[in-house]
């Protein structure tokens, strides 16, 4: 979906983007993840141009980003950042709307898209279509704004911290909405963060970038398994190392089939740290495992999350 | 507001009073008596108040929307990038204008243009460009960040990001730049009356000619009541402004 290709970015003698190369295949979850300023908010903004490239070469969808008119290619491309940016003189409705209009789609259709992005991100349409932003809570306006991000349909969606200014609590919600859409869409995400525990939890790929390289490329297993250099290691951090490979890992493929417990069944996508945490918190060391449909699929043992 | 009804508006009692003077003075003519006995006559009568209001406000409208048209265009022009480098050069420009003082331009225009109105307007032109250029540069600087990286990386145009975003924003800020203008070249305008331009300055100074104080009281008095009122309407269209 995205080919980046050598491609460098400086700002008078400083290079924030050096000669950086990376290729996200369409349907991935990359992340971008480093400290501030080592040039992944100034990689991400080249994609859809907000900046120009230097020297080097984007390519989206086979197409060089510099061959087609800036509007034109960031109306195909979704755009999310931390700040939100709603339009605080529009509604809700008008705001999401604000890509497929300028993409002039016939009326009912922006209307539809609309009512669909809403249920999609749980705001009920006929409560949320016409109010303003500053009527929404954080949260809520988040949520607007991924929607918008995604109304113009875009194969690929560049988001720039967009829950780092949320709660806590706030952020796990959409965290696990963003990965429920992507499952869902099988859109191509490319997401900047500088936050380890939302990189592991989100991606399917992560970059860790360093002085505007990448120093690792790799699933967030490999990351935390083999960190290329101490640089990695240092960032992924030692502490914690254990729970980070149990959050990082479903339960899926350690369920003992046939077997039987007793209490409420665990999904077969939760990671194995939720699942040490359901029997911590149960005081049991076996706990039922069911499907997406809700069937009995086996059960899950403590021995089994450490292995 | 809307609730309390038209006569708690002091907008309407402003302006009935303003358009009883403007039409019958003649009703403070035993006021004016009692306060100025021995001057005849007492009511200003080289033609009428409201002749004189209507060219003070055709002068006024004049200038002030030359200011704003052009007032406005510069601003939006020095927040583009491509005009970005001319932002001081404007900004002095328009601070020298309203450093210069109203009467000193008449003096300079006069030879050049003639007398009459024009020289008026042209005065106020320049007079009140300052406060309109200064508040829209605020207002189109004062767009949050995030809302412009947001316009832009949708993909709206540089024009469809001002028409839609920017100016429509910006337009409260804009707003009160053009009220402060317009008010105070509604006093400002008085002064033309030394260079034949008809205004409800006429009046003051003719009165102060012939040493007549009540035609200074009453052309004041109007100006006065004239400046009040617009800037109450203003107030009015920017609360309208601020609700949608």
């Amino acid at each position: 979906m995205i080919e980046i290709d050598q491609v460098t970015k400086s700002y008078g003698d400083r290079r924030v983007v050096d000669s950086l190369s990376l290729t996200v295949a369409a349907g991935d979850f990359c992340v971008l993840l480093g400290s501030s300023g080592c040039g992944k908010s100034t990689t991400l903004r080249m994609v859809n141009r907000l900046i120009a490239i230097d020297s080097g070469s984007i390519r989206v969808a086979g197409e060089d980003v510099t061959q087609v008119p800036p509007e034109m290619l960031r109306r195909r491309i979704g755009y999310a950042i931390q700040s939100i940016g709603l339009f605080p003189h529009w509604t809700v409705e008008d705001n999401i709307a604000t890509v497929p209009r300028l993409l002039k789609w016939p009326q009912g259709q922006i209307r539809d898209r609309v009512t669909q992005l809403l249920e999609l991100f749980r705001l009920e349409p006929e409560r949320y279509r016409n109010k303003y932003p500053h009527q929404l809570s954080g949260g809520e306006q988040q949520r607007v704004g991924v929607a918008r991000a995604l109304a113009g349909d875009p194969e690929l969606l560049l988001m720039d911290e967009p829950f780092a200014a949320v709660d806590p609590i706030t952020r796990d919600a959409l965290q696990a909405e963003l990965a429920r859409i992507h499952q869902a869409t099988t859109k191509t995400i490319v997401f900047v963060t500088h936050d380890i525990e939302e990189a592991l939890r989100l991606a399917t790929q992560i970059a860790i970038m360093n002085e505007g390289r990448i120093v690792q490329l790799g699933s967030p297993l490999e990351i935390l398994e083999h960190p290329a250099n101490d640089f990695v290691g240092d960032f992924v951090g030692r502490q914690g190392l254990g729970l980070k490979l149990l959050s990082v890992r479903k339960i899926g493929d350690r369920v003992r089939a046939g077997e039987t417990a007793e209490g409420e069944p665990l999904p077969l996508d939760t990671s194995l740290r939720d699942a040490l945490s359901a029997m911590t918190a149960r005081r049991t060391d076996r706990l039922p495992v069911s499907d997406a449909e809700g069937r009995d699929v086996g059960v899950i043992a403590l021995a089994d999350l450490v292995r | 507001m809307r609730g309390k009804g038209v006569l708690a508006s002091p907008v309407l009692w402003v302006g009935l009073f303003f358009a009883m003077l403007l039409l019958r003075m003649d009703l403070l003519k035993p006021v004016l008596h009692r306060a100025f006995p021995r001057i005849e006559p007492i009511i200003y009568g080289r033609g009428s108040f409201l002749t004189l209001f209507l060219s003070h406000l055709g002068l006024v409208a004049a200038a002030s929307l030359a200011a704003t048209f052009v007032g406005v265009s510069l601003a939006i022009f020095v927040t583009r990038s491509a005009g970005r480098d001319f932002r001081a050069l404007v900004n002095a420009l328009a601070t020298i204008g309203q450093t210069f003082p109203p009467a000193a331009v008449l003096a300079i225009a006069v030879p050049i243009v003639g007398f009459g109105p024009r020289p008026t307007v042209i005065a106020l032109f320049l007079y009140g460009l300052l406060p309109i250029i200064e508040n829209a540069i605020a207002g189109l600087e004062g767009v949050p960040q995030g809302v412009r990286e947001a316009a832009e990386g949708m993909g709206l145009t540089p024009w469809q990001r001002l028409r839609d975003v920017d100016l429509p924003l910006a337009a409260p800020v804009i707003l009160a730049g053009i009220r402060v203008s317009v008010t105070i070249a509604i006093g400002t305008a008085t002064v033309g009356s030394t260079v034949g331009a008809l205004t409800l300055g006429t009046p003051i100074f003719s009165g102060l000619a012939a040493n007549k104080l009540p035609f200074v009281l009453e052309g004041a008095v109007l100006v006065a009541l004239f400046a009040i009122l617009t800037d109450m309407l203003f107030a009015r269209l920017e609360r309208w402004l601020a609700i949608r």
